[in-house]
Protein backbone atom coordinates (compact mmCIF):
# COMPACT_ATOMS: atom_id res chain seq x y z
CA UNK A 1 0.00 0.00 0.00
CA UNK A 2 0.88 3.27 -0.68
CA UNK A 3 1.65 6.04 1.83
CA UNK A 4 2.86 10.26 2.22
CA UNK A 5 5.31 10.70 4.91
CA UNK A 6 6.15 14.34 6.11
CA UNK A 7 8.96 15.66 8.47
CA UNK A 8 8.49 19.11 10.09
CA UNK A 9 10.85 21.72 11.87
CA UNK A 10 14.48 20.52 12.96
CA UNK A 11 13.00 16.50 12.11
CA UNK A 12 12.66 17.85 8.60
CA UNK A 13 16.36 19.96 8.72
CA UNK A 14 17.96 16.98 10.25
CA UNK A 15 17.10 14.58 7.26
CA UNK A 16 17.19 16.90 4.70
CA UNK A 17 13.11 16.47 3.22
CA UNK A 18 9.99 17.27 3.78
CA UNK A 19 8.18 14.55 2.46
CA UNK A 20 8.19 11.17 0.80
CA UNK A 21 5.82 8.54 -0.88
CA UNK A 22 6.57 5.33 0.12
CA UNK A 23 5.51 1.21 -0.68
CA UNK A 24 4.70 -0.40 2.33
CA UNK A 25 3.40 -4.29 3.33
CA UNK A 26 -0.39 -4.23 4.51
CA UNK A 27 -1.22 -3.10 7.79
CA UNK A 28 2.50 -1.77 8.80
CA UNK A 29 2.48 -0.21 12.55
CA UNK A 30 3.61 3.66 12.51
CA UNK A 31 6.88 1.92 14.48
CA UNK A 32 7.98 -0.26 11.71
CA UNK A 33 7.24 2.57 9.32
CA UNK A 34 10.21 4.28 11.25
CA UNK A 35 12.36 1.19 11.72
CA UNK A 36 11.77 0.66 7.70
CA UNK A 37 13.27 4.90 7.31
CA UNK A 38 16.53 3.97 9.00
CA UNK A 39 16.66 6.90 10.55
CA UNK A 40 19.63 5.62 12.61
CA UNK A 41 17.22 4.93 15.34
CA UNK A 42 15.27 1.71 15.67
CA UNK A 43 12.42 2.94 17.68
CA UNK A 44 10.32 6.38 17.31
CA UNK A 45 12.32 8.56 19.83
CA UNK A 46 10.03 9.66 22.86
CA UNK A 47 10.19 13.00 22.27
CA UNK A 48 9.18 12.55 18.44
CA UNK A 49 5.12 12.75 17.91
CA UNK A 50 3.31 11.15 15.27
CA UNK A 51 -0.15 11.98 13.26
CA UNK A 52 -2.19 10.27 11.21
CA UNK A 53 -4.40 12.14 8.92
CA UNK A 54 -3.85 15.13 10.83
CA UNK A 55 -4.84 13.51 14.09
CA UNK A 56 -2.00 12.18 16.91
CA UNK A 57 -1.43 8.59 16.94
CA UNK A 58 0.53 6.39 18.84
CA UNK A 59 3.26 4.10 17.64
CA UNK A 60 1.59 1.31 17.80
CA UNK A 61 -1.26 2.32 15.32
CA UNK A 62 -1.71 0.39 12.10
CA UNK A 63 -1.60 2.04 8.83
CA UNK A 64 -4.22 1.95 5.65
CA UNK A 65 -3.52 2.70 2.41
CA UNK A 66 -3.50 6.06 1.48
CA UNK A 67 -2.43 7.50 5.13
CA UNK A 68 -0.67 10.56 5.64
CA UNK A 69 2.07 10.19 8.11
CA UNK A 70 3.84 12.81 10.00
CA UNK A 71 6.60 13.16 12.29
CA UNK A 72 7.88 15.53 13.79
CA UNK A 73 9.24 17.15 17.06
CA UNK A 74 7.29 18.64 20.40
CA UNK A 75 5.10 21.44 19.43
CA UNK A 76 5.32 25.13 20.60
CA UNK A 77 2.09 26.57 19.38
CA UNK A 78 0.31 29.79 21.25
CA UNK B 1 -15.84 37.24 10.35
CA UNK B 2 -18.74 35.57 10.68
CA UNK B 3 -20.33 35.96 14.36
CA UNK B 4 -22.79 33.12 14.04
CA UNK B 5 -22.33 31.41 17.79
CA UNK B 6 -22.55 27.62 16.16
CA UNK B 7 -19.39 26.76 17.16
CA UNK B 8 -15.87 27.77 17.20
CA UNK B 9 -14.72 30.16 15.04
CA UNK B 10 -10.74 28.90 13.60
CA UNK B 11 -8.31 30.90 11.22
CA UNK B 12 -4.85 30.29 10.20
CA UNK B 13 -3.39 33.14 8.61
CA UNK B 14 -0.15 34.64 7.91
CA UNK B 15 -1.54 38.14 7.59
CA UNK B 16 -1.73 40.10 11.42
CA UNK B 17 -4.87 40.46 13.04
CA UNK B 18 -6.62 43.48 14.38
CA UNK B 19 -7.76 42.87 18.11
CA UNK B 20 -10.08 45.22 19.06
CA UNK B 21 -11.73 44.80 15.33
CA UNK B 22 -12.78 41.39 16.07
CA UNK B 23 -13.74 41.79 19.42
CA UNK B 24 -16.32 44.47 18.20
CA UNK B 25 -17.93 41.98 15.63
CA UNK B 26 -17.42 39.01 18.64
CA UNK B 27 -19.89 41.06 20.53
CA UNK B 28 -22.34 43.29 18.61
CA UNK B 29 -25.98 42.30 18.44
CA UNK B 30 -25.28 39.83 21.34
CA UNK B 31 -27.37 41.06 24.49
CA UNK B 32 -26.73 37.52 26.22
CA UNK B 33 -22.98 38.26 26.35
CA UNK B 34 -22.16 39.76 29.90
CA UNK B 35 -18.28 39.00 30.21
CA UNK B 36 -15.86 38.63 27.00
CA UNK B 37 -12.06 37.25 27.89
CA UNK B 38 -9.59 38.05 24.80
CA UNK B 39 -6.02 37.37 25.26
CA UNK B 40 -2.97 37.88 22.95
CA UNK B 41 0.20 36.55 22.27
CA UNK B 42 3.25 38.47 20.65
CA UNK B 43 6.15 38.04 19.52
CA UNK B 44 8.69 39.11 22.34
CA UNK B 45 12.51 40.82 21.18
CA UNK B 46 14.15 38.74 23.71
CA UNK B 47 16.06 40.95 25.43
CA UNK B 48 16.59 43.45 22.20
CA UNK B 49 18.20 39.84 20.65
CA UNK B 50 15.66 39.18 18.46
CA UNK B 51 14.89 39.92 14.40
CA UNK B 52 12.31 37.92 14.13
CA UNK B 53 10.29 34.59 14.69
CA UNK B 54 9.39 32.63 11.94
CA UNK B 55 6.72 30.36 12.85
CA UNK B 56 6.30 27.15 10.93
CA UNK B 57 3.00 24.80 10.88
CA UNK B 58 1.78 21.72 9.52
CA UNK B 59 -1.43 23.64 7.86
CA UNK B 60 -3.82 20.86 7.68
CA UNK B 61 -3.52 19.62 10.77
CA UNK B 62 -2.70 22.94 12.46
CA UNK B 63 -6.48 24.05 11.31
CA UNK B 64 -7.82 20.48 11.95
CA UNK B 65 -6.24 20.17 16.15
CA UNK B 66 -7.14 23.16 17.05
CA UNK B 67 -10.75 23.05 15.72
CA UNK B 68 -10.85 19.96 18.22
CA UNK B 69 -9.15 21.21 21.39
CA UNK B 70 -11.66 24.81 20.59
CA UNK B 71 -14.68 22.26 19.97
CA UNK B 72 -13.75 20.50 23.39
CA UNK B 73 -13.91 24.00 25.48
CA UNK B 74 -17.12 24.98 23.08
CA UNK B 75 -18.88 22.04 24.46
CA UNK B 76 -17.65 21.99 27.66
CA UNK B 77 -18.22 25.64 28.81
CA UNK B 78 -21.47 27.61 28.16
CA UNK B 79 -19.73 30.12 25.73
CA UNK B 80 -21.09 32.31 22.92
CA UNK B 81 -18.55 32.75 20.95
CA UNK B 82 -15.02 31.13 20.89
CA UNK B 83 -12.40 32.94 18.04
CA UNK B 84 -8.72 31.58 17.82
CA UNK B 85 -6.77 33.26 15.50
CA UNK B 86 -3.03 31.95 14.97
CA UNK B 87 -0.41 32.97 12.62
CA UNK B 88 2.20 31.42 10.89
CA UNK B 89 5.09 33.20 8.63
CA UNK B 90 8.38 35.38 9.80
CA UNK B 91 6.85 37.54 12.60
CA UNK B 92 8.54 40.75 14.28
CA UNK B 93 8.82 41.17 17.99
CA UNK B 94 5.56 43.38 18.83
CA UNK B 95 3.73 41.79 16.31
CA UNK B 96 0.72 39.63 16.93
CA UNK B 97 0.77 35.58 17.04
CA UNK B 98 -2.16 34.37 18.80
CA UNK B 99 -5.54 35.75 19.74
CA UNK B 100 -8.15 33.53 21.47
CA UNK B 101 -11.90 35.37 22.64
CA UNK B 102 -14.20 33.99 24.40
CA UNK B 103 -17.46 35.38 25.02
CA UNK B 104 -19.86 34.13 27.68
CA UNK B 105 -22.88 35.31 29.93
CA UNK B 106 -20.76 35.13 32.67
CA UNK B 107 -17.26 35.43 33.43
CA UNK B 108 -15.35 32.45 35.12
CA UNK B 109 -16.70 30.33 31.59
CA UNK B 110 -14.80 33.01 29.27
CA UNK B 111 -11.72 33.19 31.78
CA UNK B 112 -11.63 29.26 31.85
CA UNK B 113 -12.27 28.59 28.31
CA UNK B 114 -9.06 31.18 27.34
CA UNK B 115 -7.00 29.32 29.15
CA UNK B 116 -7.81 25.62 28.31
CA UNK B 117 -7.52 26.87 24.52
CA UNK B 118 -3.85 28.47 25.39
CA UNK B 119 -2.90 25.95 27.20
CA UNK B 120 -3.85 23.31 24.56
CA UNK B 121 -2.10 25.52 21.87
CA UNK B 122 1.22 25.10 23.36
CA UNK B 123 1.72 21.49 23.73
CA UNK B 124 -0.28 20.45 20.88
CA UNK B 125 -1.15 22.90 17.65
CA UNK B 126 1.48 21.56 15.14
CA UNK B 127 3.62 24.96 15.15
CA UNK B 128 7.39 25.24 15.99
CA UNK B 129 9.57 28.67 16.58
CA UNK B 130 12.73 29.53 15.12
CA UNK B 131 14.43 32.41 16.50
CA UNK B 132 16.51 34.59 13.95
CA UNK B 133 18.76 36.62 16.00
CA UNK B 134 19.84 40.44 15.11
CA UNK B 135 23.94 39.67 15.57
CA UNK B 136 23.80 36.73 12.75
CA UNK B 137 24.43 34.28 15.28
CA UNK B 138 22.55 30.75 13.63
CA UNK B 139 18.65 30.25 13.91
CA UNK B 140 17.58 28.37 17.07
CA UNK B 141 14.48 26.38 17.05
CA UNK B 142 12.66 27.45 20.50
CA UNK B 143 12.72 24.43 22.85
CA UNK B 144 9.20 23.18 24.01
CA UNK B 145 9.27 22.95 27.97
CA UNK B 146 7.80 21.27 30.42
CA UNK B 147 5.94 24.04 32.00
CA UNK B 148 3.67 23.63 29.55
CA UNK B 149 3.00 19.95 29.73
CA UNK B 150 2.33 20.68 33.58
CA UNK B 151 -0.01 23.55 32.84
CA UNK B 152 -2.48 20.79 31.38
CA UNK B 153 -2.58 18.76 34.28
CA UNK B 154 -5.33 20.89 35.80
CA UNK B 155 -7.70 20.65 32.94
CA UNK B 156 -7.63 16.51 33.30
CA UNK B 157 -11.18 15.93 34.19
CA UNK B 158 -12.22 17.87 30.27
Amino acid sequence: MNIQVLFFASLKEHLGKAEMQLEVPPSQTVAALWQALSMGVDAVPEQILVAVNQEYVHADYQLKNGDEVAFFPPVTGG
Amino acid sequence: MPTSPKGPIVRIQSDDFDTAQILKRATRDRPNVGAVVTFTGLCRDEGGKLAALELEHYASMAEAEIKRIATRAYDHWPLDQLIVIHRYGKIAPGENIVLVIATSSHRQAAFEAASYLMDYLKTNAPFWKKEHHKDGTSDEWVEATDKDDKALERWKEI
